[in-house]
């Protein structure tokens, strides 16, 4: 990839904190830097397509330590389950047989596997010697007949958030408009009810988290052309530019995306988010606003008045355990600001929240919702932590599982809320889960047992 | 404070229950050339047999009486007094233990006299000695019948008050193992208190009996490992008593009163709390400090506590087990934050109305099957019999107690110390992870067109 391309996938218009200093795309700093490199991003803003055969193209360190490692889920396809790299050789970089043997590669999955495409990600060390994977993805999709598409993302092009936008990149160039929708099949037609396509972008399934919501999609008849990318198929990616409205869940990953549909295609979008009571019934909200169907209006309000009820009458007893209890929340950008809706509907006080990967516009919205004396956290070392931990005296950390260590060896509770996780928090019922696994470790009596001291030792003091 | 659930109803359906000459007859193999008589019909000990057996996968000394139905009807006196003669010629055990079986105490035997008898007909065995112990299986269960074995052996071997201990000083403290105990926990018991410079004299010692080692001696009519006899007399100048069970209670009163070495009782050796008062004790008889190494299983263990508790939080168990281990279970299930919802003991005991569950019912597997249906159990602890109960409720196992056929090792693995509780929280955590029922149910959109 070129210097000029990484600048301009760098550039994204669509930011409005884009004229100002972006925090979010600040240069790694040698010695002091957490977070993954582009690879990274990339591999897990398409990794939940299911049905793709998923190639990391390079030696062993980028797939081998990083496969099978995501907390997406497939209601079909698991292929993308299957971990495959090229695992290049000392003699395949000297020799330069990198390109012949992802040509093998590709081959040999399609026949294995028979995915309804193969991508290939390029990693740092064929990128330096300079294969051409372009020529390679042209030349075996042709041999193959299956799409064969590129995903140009070395890692030391740039942070993980750079590789979110060149997997979106990479989906427009070679994917989006390639395949037109299938109509709607007559046995999901019902009376009075105009069915919308829409686009979830950003949304990744975590622990088949979606599916607490997509049922109300199926209810209201918004048709989910294809979300990006959570259990997500090849081919709805190649619809996605049929849509009447989009949807961008984790904000700035793949706004890229989003941006280009609304330029060429003119699909108007919104961000939102699926966590917490509030935000669930906004985002439906905008969905009807934008495809301005009054018939589409009505039936969300019915549809979240009865949903708030029936999830609010199950959350009473698990709020009556939460209420002030103090949060210190450390996350990445988007998930600062749409996780303290949650953990407010819950009646909990968020007391800080970290801010490293938030943008300017992530800054401005958690003003918004928590009030102007919110602390925001910049410095995640497990130190500054633990030290805003204590001077906030928060209850509970929540933060991605890198950080859960750094909790339990301090004897802090902790909540999971990272792609790694095993438990679903979306929609109306993942509040229910949200509230549960919060009072789980909250009231644990571990806490009380590992902070006490070996009864010897007080008799020693 | 759990409520005792009587059983009510005529059908015992999937027992849960061994019977008490089972568990007496447990007691006595852990004893060295040792060898149980059980009296009764030749069935009461073929059956014991094939369940230590299969159990432990070991040879397994255990006779009979052989009652038959002319004995039955007259009197089964003599079969004892020849029995017991056949066994002291034969094989010259250390000592033989004489469990009686329903058969035996509805017929009305007194045992204990004919082990007199027996004595005054051959004096030339009153070198060996022979423990009665009026078991029948219409009462208690396999925990009740080895703590009534464990107190016979002290009654036998330790008659009369001791006169006030001289030898008190020696490092040597006895050790009154329930049978809540594997092999593999005693092991461990032993090297910790060892590690404390004390040296530990167990009594059942099954450790050195049934923890399935090759010997030199290809077959044998008794025990090859076990407590030798001539200690179980010295157990008076030992420097403390730990009493491992609150089935033993009796037994350790006994002992306690015959000898007053003073004692320390442990109702469960699981969890953090429990092993704390345990090694504490340790540290206190030994006045010596806890070791390092003991430190660090304890910090070992905490830290599983924390990684372990977001599985582990919340969780629902169903637990049926004798009453001691039902109660090491539940405390541990409690003290990390899990719920026991289901609790089933074969048979009553002071301690059932401490486990840490709403109710405990005498009962059996079905009683537990159906309560942890409507609770909504997520994992079940018991024996083997209980995988065709798991399976139909759709959830794990952790096998646990007797009998374990269907699991090699199970006779010899760790649930106690530091060290086994946090392979109990390990492996409960990923029985639950493994059956991910946490996970959202995959849906499928009215609308997706797979192609």
């Amino acid at each position: 990839m070129q210097a000029k391309d990484i600048a301009e996938l760098l550039n994204e218009p669509a930011c409005t904190h884009n004229t100002k200093s972006k925090s979010g795309c600040a240069r790694p700093k040698p010695g002091a830097t957490a977070g993954g490199c582009s690879f990274d991003g990339a591999q897990i803003a398409l990794l939940p397509i299911a049905d793709v055969a998923h190639i990391v193209h390079g030696p062993i360190a980028c797939a081998g330590s990083s496969w099978d490692n995501r907390g997406t889920r497939s209601s079909g396809s698991t292929l993308f389950r299957i971990g495959m790299t090229t695992d290049l050789t000392e003699q395949d970089v000297i020799m330069g047989r990198g390109e012949k043997r992802l040509f093998h590669a590709i081959k040999q999955a399609v026949n294995t596997y028979s995915p309804a495409a193969v991508f290939v990600y390029n990693t740092c060390v064929p990128a330096l010697t300079g294969d051409d994977i372009s020529a390679v993805c042209k030349a075996a999709a042709e041999q193959c007949g299956v799409a064969v598409v590129p995903v140009d993302c070395a890692g030391f092009y740039g942070t993980k958030n750079l590789g979110n936008r060149i997997a979106g990149d990479a989906m427009f160039k070679h994917v989006i408009g390639t395949a037109e929708p299938l109509p709607v099949p007559p046995a999901a037609q019902r009376d009075g009810i105009t069915v919308h396509d829409v686009n979830l972008i950003g949304e990744y399934n975590i622990a088949g988290e979606f599916w607490n919501v997509l049922p109300l999609f199926d209810e209201l008849g918004l048709r989910i052309l294809c979300s990006l990318s959570g259990d997500a198929r090849f081919r709805e990616v190649q619809t996605m530019h049929r849509a009447e409205a989009n949807m961008v869940v984790c904000a700035k990953a793949l706004l890229n995306v989003a941006r280009k549909l609304q330029t060429d295609y003119q699909i108007p979008f919104f961000e939102g988010s699926f966590y917490g009571v509030t935000d669930t019934s906004q985002a439906f909200r905008e969905f009807a606003q934008l495809l301005d169907d009054p018939s589409l209006t009505a039936r969300t309000e019915a549809m979240i008045a009865r949903e708030e009820a029936k999830i609010n009458t199950l959350l009473d007893p698990w709020r009556d355990q939460l209420r002030g209890k103090r949060v210190l929340l450390y996350t990445g950008g988007v998930k600062s600001w749409s996780i303290v809706s949650a953990l407010q509907d819950l009646g909990l006080e968020v007391v800080a929240t970290g801010t490293n990967k938030s943008t300017e516009e992530d800054k401005a919205r958690i003003r918004e919702i928590m009030g102007e004396k919110t602390k925001m956290i910049t410095d995640g070392s497990p130190k500054a932590l633990l030290g805003a931990v204590k001077e906030y005296q928060a209850d509970i950390l929540i933060a991605g599982g890198r950080n859960m260590y750094t909790a339990l060896k301090a004897r802090i509770p902790f909540l999971d809320i990272n792609q790694e996780r095993e438990f679903g928090y979306e929609g109306y019922s993942g509040m229910t889960e949200l509230a549960r696994q919060l009072a789980l470790t909250l009231q644990s009596p571990v806490w009380e047992a590992v902070r006490k001291p070996a009864p010897w030792a007080i008799n020693h003091a | 404070m759990a409520e005792i659930l009587k059983r009510n109803k005529a059908l015992a359906v999937n027992p849960l229950k061994a019977s008490q000459p089972i568990g007496a007859s447990l007691a006595f193999l852990g004893i060295q050339h040792a060898i149980p008589m059980l009296h009764g019909s030749q069935g009461c000990t073929a059956f014991g047999k094939v369940y230590f057996v299969r159990h432990f996968r070991e040879p397994i000394p255990l006779q009979t009486t052989a009652m038959d139905q002319v004995s039955t009807v007259m009197n089964a006196d003599e079969n004892v007094i020849e029995g017991l003669k056949a066994i002291c010629e034969k094989s010259s055990p250390a000592l033989i233990g004489v469990p009686t079986t329903g058969l035996s105490e509805t017929q009305g035997t007194d045992i204990k006299r004919l082990v007199k008898d027996f004595y005054a007909a051959y004096p030339e065995f009153t070198h060996i000695p022979v423990v009665p112990v009026n078991t029948p299986d219409f009462s208690g269960c396999l925990e009740s019948g080895y703590a009534l074995a464990v107190k016979a052996v002290l009654e036998t071997l330790i008659p009369s008050p001791l006169p006030s201990p001289s030898g008190r000083g020696r490092n040597v403290v006895n050790v009154l193992a329930g049978s809540f105990l594997t092999p593999g926990d005693l092991e461990h018991i032993k090297e910790l208190i060892e590690a404390f410079g004390l040296q530990p004299l167990v009594l059942p010692d099954l450790a050195d009996s049934l923890d399935g080692h090759l010997t030199e001696q290809e077959t044998s009519p008794v025990t090859l490992g076990g407590t030798i006899v001539s200690d179980i007399a010295t157990m008076g100048t030992s420097l403390a008593t730990l009493v491992l069970g609150h089935s033993l209670c009796e037994a350790a009163d006994y002992l306690h009163t015959q000898t007053g070495v003073p004692d320390y009782r442990f109702d469960s050796l699981m969890g953090l709390d429990a092993v704390d008062a345990f090694v504490s004790a340790l540290a206190k008889i030994s006045g010596k400090p806890v070791p390092a190494k003991i430190e660090r299983q304890r910090a070992q263990l905490q830290d599983a506590m924390v990684d372990s508790h977001f599985m582990l939080g919340f969780m629902r168990v169903a637990i049926a087990a004798d009453p001691d281990l039902l109660f090491g279970f539940a405390q541990l299930v409690h003290e990390m934050g899990g719920e026991v919802v289901a609790a089933v003991a074969p048979a009553r005991s002071a301690i059932l109305s401490s486990v840490a569950a709403a109710q405990v019912a005498i009962g059996d597997l079905e009683d537990l099957e159906n309560t942890a249906r409507s609770n909504g159990a997520q994992l079940v602890i018991s024996n083997s019999h209980a995988v065709e109960t798991a399976r139909r409720l759709g959830i794990p196992l952790l096998r646990a107690g007797f009998p374990q056929y269907d699991l090699l090792g199970g006779y010899q693995r760790l649930w106690v110390g530091y060290r086994g509780t946090r392979q109990t929280l390990f492996d409960w955590a990923n029985l639950l992870v493994e059956h991910g029922h946490h996970e959202t149910p995959a849906y499928v959109s009215v609308y997706k067109r797979e192609t």
